[in-house]
């Protein structure tokens, strides 16, 4: 298994035995799964892979087998974003990122696990039940794509995709000591993506290694004409993959290491930020005011777009359907039954911040309060290369321990919010352990400079060995 | 003399225009012909709302809108934005609607109407773009109902909704503020006005300057102008009986003529508007020139130009230009030798338009021949020489006669030259419409040739001879009688004589 | 702060059903939360414009050319709730 955990291993091995051979050995694995990481595998990925076989190869990511978090459209696979509502919906259609990946030869494994519509930083509110942390099954894996951080971990999957709205792929990313990136805002088309809110996500890839998400990005990021907030630019981001950060800035907020802090992770990032000075990086002290603020207006805002794009869910068209005595009741009842509790919770209150009366004093205001976090980001990054910090504050927390407390979850996220509030790309590298658990190095760079934070974590991964470390359940 | 609006009626109208002229819906690519078909075949994730499904704007819609907004006058806006309008009904598949809130992209503007006391400007507040909903269908009566049925075919098409000021003063002021929008929309070629759909309204209106209450559910023009007068009926007997009325919303039954109450749950909204976050802003005002020189010349520049140039009078103008093809018709007809701009008016305007009407049939022009302008100081109007024209029932079920315009101008010239009658020259119209045909020929099948002077004459003295009675009658100053004279002419004639020249022979025979 | 009324009232407004023993759990929770939120309160904003998006595009569009349509089966495959090719819900009142 470890072997197999780079794509350009992965290639290798198929073209000395065979596609559908790597494919079936995956499929094997997650049917020995601990750890609840799959909702779905697809019933196709074998025929795919034998197809793949007979056609020579071809594509740049040719029988690399992928899992894919079950807010991102597959045709012909069951999508639910783990929510009751939506059991039994088969899309149409292919999100844009799954037929790029088709066409570079990709197979798709399955579908993983997540919090409800995205909702959620520990994967516990998922209607399938919370996948566990394969470095400790006590534990959470983080959220939301907390299936797709913890397969990759688990070696049941050599690359993922995930989204991230407020750290969705970095934080499992950091409690699952994998590789995870939140491309810039308008990186990848949403198109297929089940959206959460949709000023503030991106999908983003997972991986073993900063390479993998590269390749990765070559094939799924770029311009689709079916998503107006998609970005026309042209990059290819495995010409980052250089280990090389001589005279790199790298500024380090002070307000990223606040109270709730463990001292482990703290050591481990600085350890980390050392380690970037050996290398020939420097670093300084910068200021980011309103990073305390950033997490209520995030709320705010994912909530209010949460509440209007989780209408459609009423059971008329797809999905669960409870019975009523005219079309509304039907929906009320559809939708209580069918949303989880954090999900109704963040509906009830979306829908309270957009109100007539409350809509400036909450929505309004929190929309300028993002304009101050993004203004922090333009005059922080505007004289440095890139911004480290922990990723999260503490490693992964034990199954049950926040659930009964939204609020106390909701303040796990205050490293990871700012950074889609300003739209700018970040990337969860492994760095350390606190507690017999992974650590993740936060690295964050300007709009659209993806180059330099993979070169970043690139560099630092040529030189340690965190990312070698395996879950002892992994061989 | 000015109208003095004694029950303080208030009316602003909100129309909704289809744009199915466009060849997509407003954010997909699904096609807008779908008035025909099966359920359900029309439609693609995104206007299902399928999750994951993104809109994105069509670049023509936003110019015809631009169009619109500019035929009445209004101004475009710098920078406009799309918005969400949340609110639950079975066919709004996203359960929000995709609209314009603070930022249309067409503000204040104005339409010229024919008021009770002249003309009357009505303000026009804003128009907007947003998207059409679904259909549905009740299973069984509206009251007694087994279920509901949706189609999504029409979810997605572009709605441009035009909301007045509440200038007009009675139904009639409002019938007059729709019939003139129809034909600025029919001018400006955005739209079909006559498919199922196509032009929806909602009247707001109050008395006495009283709360206002909205009318919903208003499918025709003739059916406006009934709910109007049902409502302001309504509420002026409720005041008279104490009552006060109350901001609602109340619902048109074309089949009653009665507005009801629709005072439900449903009716009570907190639309919650934001910023649609998978739509970008536009800035489009720097198009406006570009889009002015696509506008064709607006009914009321045409009406004003017809009596400038052609000297004709104002009713046959007004009446010419509520149909752009009759319009063109007629200054193509001016184009004749030997036809004077009145005799174009009377044959196209009156007669024309008039045997149309009593068909209950449209033309619609199908082919021209552009006309060459030679020289500088030629006028750019008309524009073709000559035109085809088919005629079409309203509903789209066409009859066969094809008209040619020098067909109409043949028949004004062998009326002029007075090889026919008048009123021969009308069965000629008639009978093309009828039948097609060419004028000459039907002179000929049916013996129209006008009869020579001298047959005349000699009718005209047998009658005399004949009628004894009638002529002692007409000396003793009885007009009748002359009637009737002519009427024997006429009969000794066939009818092909000319009814004024043989009252005249009469009258000089019998003065000898 | 959010009482049982206005959570029954926003219940209804989002069509979540909400029945009497759990709007006040709902009121409770919600009210911890929008605790939280008013700290915005202590920031001034009235000169901050609000960012509705992040990315700076504008004027995007495409173009009035027919795509294909779902086949009908497609449209209706993910309910059972059908009939001769319409959706099927209970009456509206």
């Amino acid at each position: 298994m470890r072997a197999w955990t780079d794509i350009s291993n992965i290639k290798q091995i198929i073209a000395d035995s065979s596609a559908e051979e790597i494919t079936a050995a995956y499929i094997e694995a997650i049917g020995k799964s601990k750890i609840n990481g799959f909702i779905s595998v697809w019933d196709e990925a074998i025929k795919v892979a034998r197809e793949i076989d007979s056609n020579g190869h071809q594509g740049p990511l040719a029988g690399v087998p992928i899992a894919i978090k079950d807010n991102i459209s597959t045709k012909g696979l069951s999508t639910t974003c783990s929510s009751k509502v939506l059991q039994g919906y088969v899309p149409p259609y292919d999100a844009h990122v799954i037929e790029r990946l088709k066409e570079a030869g990709a197979v798709i494994l399955g579908k993983t696990n997540m919090d409800e519509f995205a909702m959620g930083t520990s994967t516990e509110s998922s209607c399938y039940g919370p996948t566990l942390n394969p470095w400790d099954l006590d534990r959470v894996p983080g959220g939301s794509s907390g299936g797709s951080a913890a397969v990759v971990a688990a070696g049941e999957a050599p690359v993922s995709l995930g989204s991230d709205t407020g750290g969705s792929v970095r934080c499992p990313a950091a409690y699952c000591g994998v590789v995870g990136l939140k491309p810039s805002y308008g990186c990848i088309s949403r198109y297929g993506l089940i959206s959460y809110a949709n000023s503030l996500e991106q999908i983003g890839p997972l991986a073993t290694n900063v390479a993998d998400i590269a390749r990765i990005m070559d094939v799924v990021a770029g311009y689709d004409h079916r998503d107006s907030t998609s970005i026309n630019r042209e990059n290819t981001y495995s010409d980052a993959l250089k280990d090389d950060v001589k005279g790199m800035t790298i500024g380090v907020p002070d307000e990223y290491f606040g109270e709730g802090i463990h001292k482990d992770v703290e050591k481990s990032v600085w350890d980390a930020i050392s380690k970037f000075e050996d290398m020939g990086a420097t670093y300084e002290k910068v200021s980011m005011p309103h990073t305390k603020y950033a997490l209520a207006s995030y709320y705010i805002i994912a909530m209010s777009e949460a509440s209007s794009n989780l209408a459609r869910f009423d059971g008329t068209r797809f999905g669960h359907r409870v019975d009523g005595e005219d079309w509304h009741v039907m929906a009320s009842k559809t939708r209580a039954e069918g949303f989880g509790i954090e999900v109704k919770r963040r509906v009830l209150l979306g829908t309270y911040a957009l109100s007539a009366g409350y809509h400036d004093k909450y929505y309004l205001k929190a929309l300028k309060v993002r304009t101050l976090v993004k203004q922090d980001f333009d005059k922080a990054l505007a004289n440095v290369d890139v911004l480290m910090a922990p990723t999260m504050p503490a490693p992964a927390f034990k199954i049950g321990e926040k659930i009964e407390d939204p609020l106390s979850l909701y303040l796990s996220d205050v490293n990871t919010v700012p950074m889609n509030l300003a739209g700018v790309p970040s990337i969860s590298v492994p760095c350390g352990f606190a507690g017999g658990m992974p650590v993740g190095l936060h690295i964050i760079g300007k709009h659209f400079d993806e180059n330099a934070i993979i070169k970043a974590a690139y560099s630092f991964e040529q030189n340690t060995d965190h990312h070698n470390r395996r879950p002892p359940e992994v061989a | 003399m000015v109208y003095q609006n004694p029950d303080g009626v208030r009316i602003g109208l909100e129309v909704h225009v289809q744009l199915n002229k466009l060849n997509t819906k407003l954010f997909c690519g699904c096609s807008t012909k779908y008035h025909d078909s099966e359920p359900n075949t029309h439609v693609c994730p995104v206007c299902l709302g399928l999750p994951g499904s993104l809109p994105v704007i069509n670049e023509k819609a936003v110019e015809y809108a631009m169009k619109i907004g500019l035929a009445l006058n209004c101004s475009i806006v710098e920078q406009t934005q799309f918005h969400r309008k949340n609110y639950y009904y079975p066919d709004l598949p996203k359960g929000f609607q995709t609209t314009q809130y603070d930022f249309p992209i067409a503000g204040e503007g104005k339409i010229v109407i024919e008021g009770e006391d002249g003309e009357r400007v009505i303000g026009i507040t804003r128009a907007h773009i947003e998207e059409d909903p679904g259909r549905l269908q009740h299973i069984g009566s509206i009251d007694k109902s087994k279920g509901t049925l949706i189609n999504y075919n029409r979810s997605g098409m572009t709605l441009i909704e035009i909301v007045s000021e509440p200038d007009m003063r009675s139904p009639k002021e409002a019938r007059r503020y729709l019939d003139k929008l129809r034909s600025i929309l029919d001018y400006l070629d955005v739209f079909d006005g006559d498919l199922e759909g196509a032009m929806r309204v909602d009247a707001n209106v109050s008395v006495f300057m009283g709360e206002r209450v909205e009318v919903k559910n208003i499918s025709s023009f003739k059916g406006a102008e009934r709910a109007l007068l049902y409502e302001i009926m309504r509420q002026k007997n409720h005041i008279r009986r104490g009552g006060e009325i109350t901001l609602e919303t109340r619902h048109f039954d074309e089949a009653r003529g009665v507005t009801l109450s629709m005072r439900t749950k449903e009716t009570e909204n907190d639309y919650r508007y934001f910023p649609e976050p998978d739509l970008v802003p536009l800035r489009v005002a720097d198009r406006v020139p570009e889009i002015l020189k696509t506008l064709p010349e607006l009914p009321d520049a045409k009406r004003e130009r017809f009596v400038k140039e052609y000297g004709i009078i104002d009713m046959h103008a007004r009446a010419a230009v509520t149909d752009q093809d009759i319009a063109d018709l007629f200054e193509t007809v001016t184009l004749g030798e030997n036809v004077s701009p009145n005799n174009a008016a009377v044959w196209v305007i009156d007669i024309l338009k008039g045997e149309l009407n009593y068909r209950d049939v449209i033309i619609r022009v199908t082919k021209t021949e552009k006309r060459e302008i030679e020289s500088q100081n030629q006028c750019k109007w008309p524009l073709y020489k000559s035109m085809t024209l088919k005629l079409y029932r309203k509903k789209y079920v066409d009859t066969v006669p094809e008209i040619e315009s020098g067909n109409i101008i043949k028949t004004i010239q062998l009326v002029k030259e007075k090889k026919i009658t008048e009123q021969s020259g009308v069965e000629i119209i008639r009978t093309m419409l009828d039948n097609g045909g060419k004028p000459q020929d039907i002179v000929k099948e049916k013996g129209l040739l006008k009869v020579a002077d001298d047959i005349v004459a000699t009718a005209v003295e047998e009658a005399i001879a004949e009628n004894p009675e009638a002529v002692t009658d007409f000396h003793a100053g009885k007009e009748k009688s002359m009637n009737f004279l002519v009427g024997k002419v006429m009969q000794k004639t066939k009818g092909r004589a000319d009814a004024r020249e043989a009252r005249e022979k009469l009258i000089t025979k019998l003065n000898e | 702060m959010i009482t049982k009324e206005e959570v029954e009232h926003i219940g209804w407004l989002a069509r979540i059903e909400i029945d009497e023993k759990e709007s006040d759990a709902y009121a409770q929770k919600l009210n911890s939360v929008l605790d939280y939120f008013g700290q915005l309160d202590e920031l001034d904003t009235e000169a901050v414009p609000p960012t509705y998006h992040v990315a700076d595009i504008m004027n995007v569009f495409r173009e009035d050319l027919v795509k294909p349509s779902m086949p009908q089966e497609d449209v209706l495959a993910n309910t059972e709730n059908k009939q001769e090719g319409n959706f099927k819900v209970p009456r509206i009142m």
